[in-house]
């Protein structure tokens, strides 16, 4: 993170706020560990996808499900750590330009889940400046949560894909995930083509 | 057999076959890392407006984003290299195996039947022991008159079964690529 006293958001809250946003129709899709738990904590939604494992790939998994529903917004939920792993996905999207994508990484500076290692952010690594070098000119930071819902509001409402950076605080996930992944795929295959 | 490369059914050259196999299995989305084989497929798809053609930075991000198009209702298939598959143990394992959705992946094979890089022969020797630890059924091409027959019912048995399933293009049928060319 590189923003000097920034406003810490929590995920849960934050997640809960982008969710209600959406329609019924629209995808979310929820990366490895704490962004699922708390998407998975913030209700049942059968348009929700959690990712049990394959660290790095709640982007791509999001850009996949945005190329074939185009008339789907589709919102993609990640952690730094984890995007740090799968830094060329940035480029990649920002070559498809999806009109309907909407990217969220709540950057934490740790990997919180493992037990708190500290990411290169927390040492000045900046995703937001990686992103927009990356091609997605579209890439911002959310400095306190009223500034989080005008750039979300943006994102959902722009034709081509859109980041929001969300300094995160330290606070754990709330709830855990049913981890039953075929149950997870049909309940989100059967909302998705419905 | 080496003067075949090239060639696939009858007059069909092998990459014409496969893409012949992905319409009729409806496969629209086509995720990739080059290869120096694959480039007639690759250009083929690239060039057919049939199809959507995303290059990815990596082989992980192109089964995400093949997962992301399957789960979604729409067929996606993989194309890259062996050492492509050899990163991909823990994605295939934890998301498309698991969640059953039927990845396809065309894989050319690279280490095999005069490989002169030692490095891509040490890698080969990973690759069908990742697909078969991790859940990928595979199946390998090597003879022209059995393209057709082989390509169309492998990928109709993955996606009617949602089984991840690798088909292997074995230099036997590509030409593959060998020091003296
Ligand atoms: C390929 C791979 N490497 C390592 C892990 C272990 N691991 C699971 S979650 C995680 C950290 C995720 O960090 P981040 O995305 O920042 O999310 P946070 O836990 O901070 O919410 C790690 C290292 C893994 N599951 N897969």
């Amino acid at each position: 993170m590189t923003m000097m006293n920034e406003t810490l958001l929590n995920r849960h809250e934050t997640i809960c706020r982008a969710v209600a946003a959406l329609d019924d129709r629209d995808a979310v899709i929820g990366g490895i560990g704490n962004t699922n738990f708390d998407l998975w904590a913030s209700g049942p939604r059968p348009a929700n996808f959690y990712m049990l494992g394959s660290m790095g790939l709640a982007f791509p998994i999001a850009l996949g499900v945005a190329l074939a529903q185009p008339e789907r917004k589709v919102v993609a939920l990640e952690g730094d750590g984890s995007l740090l792993m799968q830094l060329g996905c940035l480029s990649t999207i920002a070559i498809c330009a999806p009109a309907n994508l909407t990217m969220i990484v709540f950057d934490n500076a740790m990997y919180q889940i493992t037990g708190g290692q500290k990411t290169a952010t927390a040492s000045g690594a900046d995703l937001i400046g990686i992103a927009r070098s990356s091609g997605l000119t579209e890439s911002h930071w959310a400095e306190g949560a009223a500034d989080f819902d005008r750039l979300y509001a943006a994102a959902l409402a722009r034709s081509g894909p859109s980041l929001i950076g969300v300094p995160t605080d330290a606070a754990k996930a709330v709830g855990t995930t049913d981890r039953d992944p075929a149950k997870i795929r049909i309940t989100f295959s059967e909302a998705m083509t419905a | 057999m080496l003067d075949s490369g090239g060639k696939g059914s009858g007059a069909m050259a092998w990459h014409e076959t496969l893409i012949a196999k992905l319409k009729l299995c409806d496969v629209q989305l086509v995720t990739y890392v080059p290869d120096t084989v694959l480039r007639p497929l690759i250009e083929a798809v690239e060039a057919d407006p049939f199809f959507e053609v995303v290059v990815c930075a990596r082989e992980e991000e192109a089964i995400g984003i093949s997962t992301g198009s399957i789960l979604a209702g729409r067929n996606s298939v993989v194309l890259m290299q062996t050492s492509g598959l050899a990163t991909l143990a823990n994605v295939i394992a934890s998301l498309p195996v698991p969640y059953q959705v039927p990845v396809l992946m065309v894989i050319s094979e690279r280490g095999v039947l005069g490989e002169f890089n030692r490095v891509q022969l040490q890698v080969a020797k990973t690759m069908r022991p990742i697909l078969d630890a991790s859940g990928v059924d595979h199946v390998t091409l090597t003879r022209a008159e059995e393209m057709d027959f082989v390509t169309e019912r492998t990928f109709d048995q993955a996606l009617q079964t949602r089984t991840p399933t690798a088909l292997i293009l074995s230099p036997l049928l590509t030409g593959g690529k060998s020091a003296k060319k």
